[in-house]
């Protein structure tokens, strides 16, 4: 995990070395000072040397203001490297997320991502800053008090090797103890804002059904779940405050007592125990600040693990090594293609599938809810990879395009399709960045999206809502047409994406494909018949099997789902 | 001028929330605030006496031992091990107070977390449709975690640390009067500047923290819609124009949060060597007022000042930054407050609703009577609107004088373009919102004297989008009807044929799915949505775009089993595929919120109007 971290420091990695130099320069000052207000005292103030006193105190000064400088530029640089190894860990997760395949998006949900991408990498830029200065801090004060104290007083600096020792086995094992509650935390949150997501999106159905109470038993079981963890972890992780304080209480008095026996035996001065007092605090104080870098360094720890999976999934479809980068024409191959969603699954998802369907041709496909219809499609742009057989296009396998040529070459209109914020015109030029005013309208002409954009209140310059609140099933369905034309692709799939368009409009839509693109290759899903009824020729799929290819008028005689499809949509009027 | 009534505002709000807070926190555990307030009063007594022990120990102790030494005597170590002894007992007070306060602070804080969560939720599920429809879905998510955290962060940190740091300071401060009240003088010189640089460095860093949370939200949002649009970024190799937006939002959030944590952190080392600016010039001042003779000034005090002056601008730096994280809790408990303040839904309702058990599909409504006794009125599903006018805003009307007469049984049709108010009319009906004018009566009884509850106990709806919640596919079709048996609910599957497709599915009716239904196809979801209607088997159904997304052999299916279950209640259809209602009773066509026309299908196409057009093809459905 810190492996696959640490490699998103990148450019920090300066600023993240320097900030350890300047606590090291200011915690050597800051130990220092003590010592020289000691001489000072002994050989100013006690001699009434006055010149003395004044050199003395000029140079404490500078010292101070060095050290102050120093600590000062430590937060500046551990403040912004830490925010820049932030900035990298999420620049670094996105960027990979945008990498995922279709399988790999499946996985992880995208309230886990958006949790990932901001309550995580929070946490971790909070524990790298804390690592890059306070955990260099606490360590140099208790080497650099140590010292101290054993030039002062070996004999006495023993205590601490007793005492450290203990000290450490046991924040050990209070860390070890609380560390297993963490992610077990975690999993509880994402639970528990699950329900809320779930009752936030779906209140009509909660309200409609009067599933309120046990909606909210569910919701306080799952926050019931995160504070019985929380209050068990809490009891162990406070044992830290009770260890931290008696190991030095015990200690101090420790040096009491051997002290006093020391001064009356002779080897020792008074000041010096007084000087030992100071130092063992420093050396109990950093170690208590170990303890607290160790707690936060476990909460950070889970973070860093929900990170780093994210970084470390391998994206399942990849470049190839040397990409086809030109796709010539629109012609597929299905060969002896299996399909399953997940290695596990039981049944196919896609069997057997023998395809050949030539450059311009129009494929209508026709099927039962969940006969696999969109899932044969989603092989041709390679959304899922296969798990044997070979899908060709243009006589290429698909795994050896560049993704980019491919999929801007197969245009897909989705099943669940979205617009996203920002006006119609910019949602349509996704399809290609540099089109023109006029290449945008004419491709909203050919998905009749033309007339009803201009009656809008800024006609193509009108802002889309989230979520695309602001138009109709309908008129989403055309947009989402209109931006995948203007890819102007050899390949064009439409996946049952003119389900809430009216009978005709789609037929003219359709007629204005066959008309301006003659040479694109078109597959339409739909559950209508009269939307597919004059391809060129028509896939029955079932059960994720072909069942039957040809034109209407074979299936129709030869068929028997076809037809029986035909003869029930018939009978229902249009 | 704006600005400073904004403070004031602001200030009056926050003194409001801190009591509010302060109210919740005491009456979650009484027992644990007093017990965890005592304990740091006695831990950071127990300090206190600890730092004064040093000295006793040398003059009281350490000193008559080597006396004793010097005058040849056996040294007495018996009064030196009594009082460490004592000691000990004092420092053992002390470190079991500082784990009972850690412990009880951190449980207080989970304690009061569970509490408002719950109560939040509690409160969210009563609140009106309207709250959810006008707010975004994120802005209500981020109070149960972000707002929610920053409450506990005060809790369980930052009061005790505040309390801890007053109480410190209150000490050092005291002593150091005690033993000098010149050099005191003097060291406020360098408290005055201390708590100006802190003040001026605290307000940065607020600031900047504000900055940093409100990038958050904006780099919040972009994923939020970029994520969920994953595949279509996908499909369009859009890629690197989203990566490259992205950075710009990341960029900001890198700068703010690098200039907040700045701030925040540099409060440390510079408040730590102002301590140590204080003890040089303690001991430049002090020594040369020694020598000089300036001020009564003893040796010992000097060197005890100096120990007490490096104490004292901790607890300032702690103090001062301890109050902005209680400001950044105050503006979070606001939020949360502000939701468990929004009104919940109204119900004056007295009419319930129960079913005979013995019969099926015999329920009836419980209407109280004057006198005080019950009657019972069955349930036939008479619905009448009567010149219902509704406006969702005040100056844009949606409904304009709807009158629907829908008789017992009667399958009745919404037709109309997006916005014309077909959804609204089912709203009105659900009493998701609240109609205006006019009249909506339900078997005789205005709906309003029914209760919410009640009401929609007697309707069932299946929506156009479904919602599925994270459990398995039998407890998502029992939803419609929690009491229902397993073979209740493969009843319903069968009848709306999602009995085949869950089949197909790994564990079958165990199959777990979440919210965003997972592998499911959207059809296959509207299955589901249907089956959890069927089970509800409720008097009246409405079925807005209900199989939008099922292929028309299934609903062909589908529909065969809702004729039956549709038989003898009344329905409303609202659906843009024209075959599906075409034999509905009533076919009602809206407009701008008027309905057009109305009339069975036969009726509607002899007239000739919109209804005829759409029918024909020369108009289309927007």
């Amino acid at each position: 995990m810190i492996k696959t971290l640490s490699k998103s420091i990148r450019q920090y990695k300066k600023l993240s070395l320097l900030s350890p130099l300047f606590v090291i320069g200011e915690v050597i000052i800051e130990m220092l000072i003590p010592y020289l207000v000691g001489v000072l005292i002994d050989k100013g103030i006690m001699k009434g040397d006055m010149p003395y006193i004044q050199k003395a105190g000029l140079i404490l000064l500078v010292l101070t203001i060095v050290s102050l400088v120093l600590g000062a530029s430590a937060s500046y640089v551990s403040a912004h490297a830490a925010a820049g190894f932030a900035a990298n860990l999420r620049k670094d997760m996105f960027n990979h997320i945008q990498d995922y395949s279709f399988e790999n998006i499946d996985k992880f949900s995208s309230a886990s991502l958006v949790t990932r991408l901001t309550t995580d990498v929070n946490n971790v830029q909070m524990a790298y800053q804390i690592i890059i200065r306070i955990a260099v801090r606490a360590p140099m004060m208790l080497i650099v008090s140590v010292v101290m104290s054993v030039i002062i007083s070996p004999r006495l600096s023993l205590i601490f090797l007793v005492i450290a020792p203990i000290f450490v086995v046991i924040l050990g094992l209070i860390i070890r103890a609380a560390y297993p509650y963490f992610p077990k935390i975690f999993k509880g949150y994402d639970r528990m804002n699950q329900v809320v997501r779930e009752n936030v999106r779906g209140i009509r159905e909660v309200k409609t059904y009067v599933q309120e109470k046990p909606q909210i038993a569910q919701f306080e079981k799952s926050s019931g779940f995160i504070y019985k963890l929380f209050a068990t972890s809490q009891k162990i992780i406070s044992l830290n405050a009770l260890v931290v304080a008696a190991v030095l209480n015990i200690a101090t008095l420790a040096i009491c007592w051997f002290g006093a026996k020391e001064i009356v035996g002779g080897t020792l001065q008074t000041g010096q125990l007084v000087s030992m007092f100071s130092y063992s605090n420093s050396v109990l104080f950093s170690l208590n600040i170990l303890a607290m870098i160790a707690t936060q360094l476990i909460i950070s720890g889970a973070s860093g693990r929900r990170i780093a999976n994210v970084i470390t999934e391998e994206p399942s479809i990849e470049n190839p090594r040397k990409p086809l980068k030109r796709l010539t024409n629109g012609e597929i191959i299905f060969d002896h293609v299996n399909f399953k969603y997940d290695e596990s699954d039981k049944t196919l998802a896609l069997k057997d599938i023998n395809l050949h369907i030539r450059p311009g041709e129009t494929i209508g496909i026709i099927g039962e809810t969940g006969s696999s219809k969109s899932t044969l499609v989603s092989m041709i742009p390679r959304l899922y990879d296969i798990s044997s057989g070979a899908v060709r296009v243009a006589g290429h396998n698909v795994k050896s395009y560049d993704l980019k040529t491919l999929r801007d070459n197969v245009a897909m209109v989705l099943q669940k399709n979205v617009l996203f914020s920002g006006t119609i015109k910019e949602n349509l030029k996704w399809g290609n960045e540099n089109a023109t005013d006029e290449e945008i309208v004419a491709a909203a002409k050919v998905a009749h999206a033309d007339g009803f954009v201009r009656e809008m209140p800024d006609g193509y310059d009108t802002m889309v809502e989230q979520g695309g609140n602001n138009v109709s099933g309908g008129q989403k369905q055309r947009l989402t047409i209109a931006r995948a034309l203007l890819k102007k692709p050899k390949i064009l799939i439409l996946d049952d994406s003119t389900s809430a368009v009216d009978t005709n409009t789609e037929r003219e839509i359709r007629q204005s494909l066959a008309k301006d693109m003659p040479e694109t290759t078109k597959i339409i899903i739909s559950q209508r018949i009269v939307s597919i009824k004059d391809a060129d020729r028509i896939i029955v799929m079932n059960h994720g099997q072909i069942q039957d290819i040809g034109t209407h008028d074979e299936l129709i005689k030869r068929n028997e789902l076809y037809s029986s499809i035909a003869k029930f949509q018939e009978e229902n009027g249009k | 001028m704006d600005q400073t009534i904004n403070k004031e505002n602001m200030k009056g709000h926050r003194s409001q929330t801190l009591s509010r807070l302060l109210k919740l926190v005491l009456t979650t555990s009484p027992w644990m605030f007093v017990i965890s307030l005592i304990t740091i009063i006695l831990a950071a007594l127990s300090n206190v006496i600890g730092t004064l022990f040093i000295e006793r120990l040398i003059n009281n102790y350490i000193t008559p031992l080597v006396k004793q030494v010097q005058q040849g005597q056996d040294p007495n170590f018996g009064p030196l091990a009594y009082a460490i002894a004592v000691m000990f007992g004092i420092y053992a007070i002390g470190f079991i107070s500082n784990y009972l306060f850690n412990m009880l602070m951190g449980i207080l804080a989970q304690k009061v977390q569970f509490r408002v969560r719950n109560e939040m939720f509690t409160h969210m599920e009563s609140l009106p449709i309207a709250y959810f429809d006008q707010n975004d879905y994120g802005d209500i998510m981020s109070r149960y975690t972000n707002d929610i955290d920053t409450l506990m962060q005060m809790i369980s940190q930052s009061i005790p640390q505040f309390t801890n740091s007053l109480l410190t300071l209150i000490f050092v401060v005291s002593a150091m009067f005690i033993l000098s009240w010149q050099l005191t003088i003097f060291s406020f010189i360098v408290f005055a500047l201390s708590f100006g640089i802190v003040r001026f460095l605290t307000k940065k860093s607020s600031h900047y923290f504000q900055v940093q949370q409100q990038k958050l939200g904006q780099i919040n949002g972009y994923n939020e819609e970029m994520l969920n649009g994953l595949k279509v970024i996908k499909v369009f190799s859009h890629e690197p124009e989203v990566k490259e937006d992205f950075e710009v939002y990341n960029e900001e959030l890198r700068k703010a949060s690098g200039k907040a944590n700045t701030y925040a952190t540099i409060l440390f080392p510079i408040m730590g060597n102002m301590g140590n600016l204080l003890y040089v010039l303690i001991a430049f001042v002090g020594g040369a007022a020694a020598i000089n003779n300036w001020a009564p000034l003893s040796l010992g005090a000097i060197a005890s000042f100096l120990q007490l002056s490096k104490q004292f601008s901790m607890p300032i730096a702690q103090i001062s930054q301890q109050l902005n994280s209680i400001v950044m809790a105050l503006a979070g408990a606001r939020r949360i407050f502000q939701l468990e303040d929004e009104p919940a839904e109204e119900d004056n309702g007295v009419v319930t609703i129960a079913k005979n058990q013995k019969v099926d599909n015999s329920w009836f409504w419980q209407v109280p009577e004057k006198d005080g006794s019950v009657k019972d009125v069955p349930v036939r599903g008479h619905i009448i609107f009567d010149h219902v006018n509704f406006s969702y805003v005040p100056e844009k009307q949606i409904l304009h004088d709807i009158s629907i007469d829908a008789k017992p049984g009667m399958k009745v049709a919404l037709v109309g373009e997006t916005g014309a108010g077909k959804t609204t009319i089912s709203n009105m009906l659900n009493r998701f919102y609240e109609i205006d004018s006019g009249k909506i009566i339900y078997d005789g009884i205005p709906i309003k004297q029914i209760k919410k509850d009640d009401l929609r106990k007697s309707l069932s709806i299946v929506l156009q989008e479904t919602h599925l919640f994270t459990g398995t596919i039998m407890d998502n079709i029992r939803f419609g009807n929690p009491n229902a048996s397993d073979d209740d609910v493969y009843q319903a599957a069968k009848l709306s044929h999602a009995d085949e497709f869950i089949h197909e599915l790994d564990d079958g009716y165990q199959t777990i799915i979440d919210g965003d239904g997972g592998d499911l196809s959207q059809g296959q979801m509207q299955l589901l949505s249907i089956a959890r209607a069927m089970i509800a088997d409720e008097p009246v159904m409405i079925l807005d775009e209900a199989t939008s997304s099922i292929d028309t052999r299934t609903e062909k299916m589908v529909q065969a089993g809702m004729d039956n279950l549709l038989a003898g209640r009344t329905s409303f259809v609202i659906a843009h595929r024209l075959s599906t209602i075409v034999n509905s009773d009533l076919i009602l066509v809206l407009d701008h919120g008027h309905i057009i026309e109305a009339g069975n299908h036969d009726e509607l196409i002899k007239q000739k109007g919109y209804y005829y057009e759409l029918y024909t093809g020369k108009k289309e459905i927007q």
